[in-house]
């Protein structure tokens, strides 16, 4: 249990560590590198779930997460990144620094909100929910920060994984239907995004999203 | 005879998304669409039946489910689906550049869409009707995008990106909610039924439940076009195909906030009705506010009927933060009369965009003269959506404010009204000056008007609007069980 518990906090602060390194590293290839890293470490917490709950099915969500979490998505961003050559944030709205303090903000924000879950199960696993919650926050940071649309994408993804990491420390996951349904909808709006990207870029010559100024009243 | 009676609206819709996708768009598959949407209404009208008679109906332990909201749901999906699909063909006609299989992309995406909205309402499972409302999303991106032209991919892009979020922040919700669930000893599969939460609403911990049901509202507001999360609306409405767009505001709209109904009632008996109804009246006033600022200046016809669609949507929000039966009632009604009179709106605005060559309000004029039953067409829709007599909105506006004076939110509905007759006259304003406005002598000539047979499904949903709001008694028990369930 304590060692199970340990591997857990590791597994956790990875998890959280990937998350601020977005917020510091804003090119799109280190960002990528991220989630998948990010990824490993949601499937890592599955797994150290499973173990302590003696609940086999988790290794096999575990796998599938980590599959799609740590490589797919990952590596469609990544082949985004490749097919354009302007991918770095020139023109942040906030720089690295405020948005580290910021970070650092909605990190302390997260455990202030999630006592109320924490007080409902007080073991290893909801004590680290506040990690999960944080994520959810830095997403939502890069989402309205960022100019270009894959760094948006990245903020999307961010959001995902922390709600991900939410439900598996909260309650081991959601059924498993509904994961997998999740799943399913999160790769599919990613690929969404990648298409319109692409035809983005193909008719603005760019996708920065400041050059979205078409429609207005 | 239960399973078949909740599987058929999915199972049509899907079919002919197959058909399409095989045969492509041709003459003879041109009206499989249409053929899927009656189905889905016939389904819709039998299962309206047999729920008002029977009670609601359980399929596959509870993933499935149909109670009288979820029948009156259905009923407006196959109603408009079947005025939009009708117009599909006019459409994709008017677009003669479009290749094949942009023709074929469209049909098919346009059915796995009411497909899409079909599991959504008939989903007993939160967790199942979030996966349907999220796929809502994915397949519409595409149609928001449809015309290619870089105005449309800005709309798909700021859809999808804010949709998402939005809805993914409903899935924090459900998380939260099923973490609540789990711990007031549901199993697994009951924790996100909703019959089986509101029934044991009282033993969820009231700490996780607040912010489940913020987290739910927010999210499944974002994609009823509720403000904060509101943006993308104007934009997407605007931009999509016109059978498109009606299918977006008539029916999308309302799926979502009939998820935001069963929120409430899991809410209510466990937080008070206080919790719920603050957090609405807030989102609902200020979507309203945001509109009827964004008509005044309105230089779009298309945008206008969006920004009309997030002002009856705001005014619906208010009501289901009343919550009382009667409020209920009024507001399914509305959802009823807004859907049909925006499907006619937006369908007819197609019309005028392919005869007139312009969505700029200043550039149509005189259409009353020039193009007298496309214009007494969008005229009807105009009016009823204002809020005028025979037309059912009229009605429900009433009930609604009634319900509101009732339940002492005066203040609340009062300052509804102050916004609603900014953004009544500002419609009418931009409507008059459409149809009416004197024709200047360099107006372009307008292109054929269009054959009467793509009149008649427009015509006839005005005429149903009308009669709906001379007597409800068709639909009057459906509304009033609906009505229950959501309290």
């Amino acid at each position: 249990m304590n060692a199970d518990a340990e591997w857990l906090d590791v597994a956790c602060g990875a998890f959280l560590l990937a998350a601020v390194g977005v917020v510091w590293r804003r090119d799109a290839a280190a960002s990528s590198r991220l989630l998948a890293v990010q990824g490993a470490a949601l499937a890592a917490i599955a797994v150290v779930l499973g173990a302590d709950r003696h609940h086999p099915e988790l290794y096999a969500v575990a796998a599938g997460v980590g599959l799609l979490r740590a490589v797919v998505l990952p590596g469609i961003l990544r082949r985004a990144v490749t097919a354009s050559t302007e991918d770095r944030e020139t023109r942040p709205l906030m720089n690295v620094g405020a948005s580290l303090l910021a970070t650092a903000g909605l990190v302390l924000l997260a455990y202030v909100a999630a006592t109320p879950m924490v007080r409902l199960e007080n073991t290893p696993a909801a004590r680290a929910l506040p990690v999960g919650l944080a994520v959810v926050l830095i997403g939502m940071l890069v989402l309205v920060t960022r100019r270009k649309a894959l760094s948006q994408v990245t903020g999307f993804l961010l959001l995902d994984n922390g709600i991900t990491a939410i439900a598996f420390l909260a309650a081991a996951g959601v059924p498993l239907l509904v994961e997998f349904g999740v799943s399913f909808d999160l790769l599919l709006a990613v690929l969404v995004l990648r298409v319109l990207t692409t035809r983005l870029r193909a008719s603005f010559g760019s996708a920065d999203l400041d050059d979205l100024r078409e429609l207005h009243d | 005879m239960d399973a078949l009676l909740l599987l058929t609206p999915v199972g049509a819709a899907s079919l002919a998304a197959a058909v399409y996708l095989l045969l492509g768009w041709r003459r003879i598959t041109a009206h499989v669409a249409s053929a899927a949407s009656a189905i889905i209404l016939a389904d819709a009208i039998a299962l309206a039946v047999h729920v008002t008679r029977r009670g609601p109906i359980d399929v596959a332990s509870g993933w499935l489910h149909a109670d009288a909201l979820s029948a009156f749901m259905l009923l407006g999906i196959g109603t408009i689906a079947l005025i939009a699909t009708a117009a599909s063909p006019a459409y994709l006609a008017s677009h003669d550049g479009e290749r094949d299989g942009s023709r074929r992309r469209y049909a098919v995406l346009v059915c796995l869409f009411l497909a899409a909205m079909a599991t959504a309402v008939l989903a007993g499972n939160l967790g199942l009707a979030w996966i349907a409302i999220e796929a809502t999303t994915i397949v519409t991106a595409f149609l928001v995008g449809h015309t290619g032209s870089r105005t449309a991919l800005e709309a798909a892009w700021k859809y999808t990106v804010i949709c998402s979020t939005g809805i993914a922040l409903a899935l924090l919700g459900l998380v939260m909610l099923y973490d609540a669930a789990r711990h007031a000893n549901l199993t697994e599969t009951d924790a996100l039924n909703y019959t089986l939460l509101t029934a044991h609403a009282h033993d969820l911990d009231t700490g996780v439940l607040r912010m489940a049901v913020a987290f739910l509202l927010l999210g499944f507001g974002a994609k009823a076009g509720l403000a904060p999360l509101h943006s993308w609306l104007p934009d997407a409405h605007s931009q999509a195909p016109a059978p498109v767009s009606a299918l977006m505001s008539g029916v999308l709209l309302p799926v979502a906030l009939s998820q935001i109904l069963r929120v409430t009632a899991i809410a209510n008996p466990a937080l008070g009705t206080g919790y719920a109804r603050t957090l609405l009246t807030v989102m609902g006033l200020g979507t309203l506010l945001l509109a009827a600022i964004a008509l005044i200046r309105q230089r779009d016809y298309k945008r206008m009927l969006a920004y009309s669609s997030m002002e009856h949507m705001g005014l619906i929000a208010i009501g289901a933060a009343i919550g009382t039966p009667l409020a209920l009632a009024a507001i399914l009604l509305h959802i009823a009369g807004h859907g049909l009179a925006k499907a006619v709106a937006f369908t007819s605005a197609g019309h005028i965009l392919a005869t007139e060559h312009t969505t700029s309000i200043d550039r149509v004029k005189a259409l009353a003269r020039r193009q007298p039953v496309l214009a007494g067409i969008f005229a009807a829709a105009l009016l009823a959506l204002l809020g005028f007599p025979p037309f059912s909105l009229f009605a429900s506006e009433l009930a609604l404010a009634r319900a509101g004076f009732a339940a002492h939110l005066g203040l609340v509905i009062a300052a509804a009204l102050i916004l609603l007759l900014i953004a009544f006259a500002a419609l009418a304003h931009h409507g008059g000056r459409m149809l009416l406005a004197d024709a200047d002598h360099d107006a372009p000539a307008p292109s054929p008007a269009l054959s009467t047979r793509a009149y008649t499904p427009l015509i006839t949903a005005v005429v149903v609007l009308a009669a709906l709001g001379i007597t409800v008694y068709p639909i009057s028990s459906l509304l009033n069980a609906a009505a229950g369930v959501g309290h």
